[in-house]
């Protein structure tokens, strides 16, 4: 399945006004007052599926983008499955990419390619959960690579491969025994006056401050939901 | 000349401190994470996929010298999450650099050693000063040194896998010969990602690696503040 949609906000009249929300199967978008919803319209994403979507948040507006559950990277027929997210955020605007997680089931070969075009003044919160097989199964392929470059310098370009064909990546160097890893990239112009603390959130999770006014929350995780506890108090701690 | 001055910049006796660094292995062992052969395996496979590569991609861009210094370090700085282990990479580099101009001088290591601040030739660098990060130092000291990009992406693999093993071996007390039966067998991978990451050492610095390893970004935060250590980092 190819499929290309689109959200762009922007602001007019005191309030963020939608611009263009285009939904393409299998990926529907629904309006709410919470957010933008991704509904998943289909199962997968599968093997052979190419999903492309883009959001642009123009200067003083808020986007919030969620997802009503979490969706399953399932086998196919058709090779690999990709999600290319490509989004731009403008000074002033400010863009929460909160989705549920990802489940990386058995025989899965999905890559996850996020390229974030930031300007210097916006805000950008950025939450990835992968969830490593469902229950006593072994996850299949998945690579997540997110590329981030905030007022024309790389902040943040991090690949991280698990499953077949990932060598070590259960190993002690890598994810180790975790069963849900995830990351919450945090940019915001208050962590330029006030850097963020590197901070331990437990043994094998922590925030590191990035090179810029940014920070990054890790973890490797027992489960989704300590994964998602983690994440919050990261949250908590850098965007308040 | 090549093949030997690569012999040089590899070997662990090399005088830019490299020794005194763990790569990780310190707190893995400090937390179970390594605790015999078989474990060691798996940590150095994993940092070799990880860490390893992404070094090997920026010292292999790095020697070609096509790329401007500045734009090095940036991508540097944004395949290295973690701030304990951004310092680490460029205490190391300016070591590295002030051991390779004083055994290979000439201009492209005065170039890198302007653009980061650094003193002239053979002077004793301060503490504070900024280096370069490790795998630009490395490609530097390559190019300086008359060798190919695949050789600099070679010396920093090497360095990356080699250097955690032999601090294995000080740490738990492992058999050296069967630490070093794991490297010979890992040869033809060593060898296969210098091959991948020296492939796209002219092209974009957004295409080189950028491989992640959580845990390795957490035992360098650690690290950083553990009491008692025996390496560095």
């Amino acid at each position: 399945m190819r499929s290309r949609s689109r959200i762009a906000a922007s602001w007019s009249n005191g309030r963020t006004r939608l611009d263009c929300i285009r939904s393409c199967a299998p990926i529907h978008l629904r309006d709410t007052p919470d957010g933008v919803y991704l509904v998943g319209g289909a199962a997968g994403p599968l093997g052979g599926d190419d999903l492309l979507l883009e959001i642009e948040v123009e200067s003083g507006a808020t986007l919030v983008v969620r997802s009503a559950a979490a969706s399953l990277a399932l086998p196919g027929t058709g090779g690999a499955s990709t999600v290319v997210i490509n989004t731009r955020v403008a000074a002033g605007a400010c863009l929460y990419w909160l989705p549920e997680p990802l489940i990386a089931c058995l025989g899965c070969n999905h890559r996850i390619l996020i390229r974030a075009v930031v300007e210097a003044g916006a805000t950008v919160v950025w939450r990835d959960e992968l969830i490593l097989g469902r229950r006593g199964e072994m996850p299949g392929g998945v690579s997540n690579r997110i590329d981030v470059t905030l007022a024309g310098r790389p902040l943040i370009r991090n690949e991280l491969r698990v499953g077949p064909g990932a060598p070590g990546w259960d190993g002690p160097a890598v994810a180790g025994k975790a069963a849900a890893i995830g990351s919450l990239i945090v940019i915001s112009p208050e962590l330029a006056h006030e850097p963020a603390p590197p901070v331990r959130l437990g043994p094998t999770a922590g925030i590191l401050p990035l090179q810029g006014p940014a920070a990054l929350a890790t973890a490797a995780a027992a489960d989704g939901r300590e994964l998602r506890a983690v994440l919050e108090t990261a949250q908590h701690l850098l965007a308040g | 000349m090549g093949s030997m001055n690569l012999l040089l910049l590899a070997d662990g006796r090399f005088p830019a401190g490299g020794h005194a660094h763990s790569g990780g292995m310190e707190t893995a062992v400090a937390t179970g994470g390594v605790s015999d052969l078989a474990s060691l395996h798996a940590f150095l496979i994993g940092r070799l996929a990880t860490a390893g590569l992404a070094a090997a991609g920026l010292a292999a861009a790095a020697c070609t010298t096509k790329h401007p210094w500045d734009a090095l370090d940036a991508e540097s700085d944004a395949r290295i999450p973690s701030p304990a282990l951004r310092e680490v990479s460029r205490r190391q580099g300016r070591l590295l650099l002030r051991a390779a101009r004083a055994l290979w001088p000439g201009s492209v290591l005065d170039d890198l050693g302007a653009a980061c601040g650094g003193t002239p030739a053979g002077a004793r660098p301060s503490v504070h000063l900024v280096g370069p990060h490790h795998p630009v130092a490395m490609g530097a000291a390559a190019a300086a040194a008359g060798l190919e990009p695949l050789d600099a992406a070679r010396a920093a693999v090497f360095n990356a896998v080699t250097g955690p093993a032999s601090a294995a071996v000080r740490l738990l007390g492992l058999d050296p010969l069967a630490v070093h039966r794991l490297l010979a067998e890992m040869a033809p991978d060593m060898d296969d990602s210098a091959h991948c990451a020296a492939a796209g050492s002219g092209g974009p610095l957004d295409a080189l690696p950028c491989p992640g390893s959580i845990l390795l970004d957490l035992y360098a935060q650690r690290h950083a503040l553990a009491e008692g250590r025996l390496f560095a980092s």
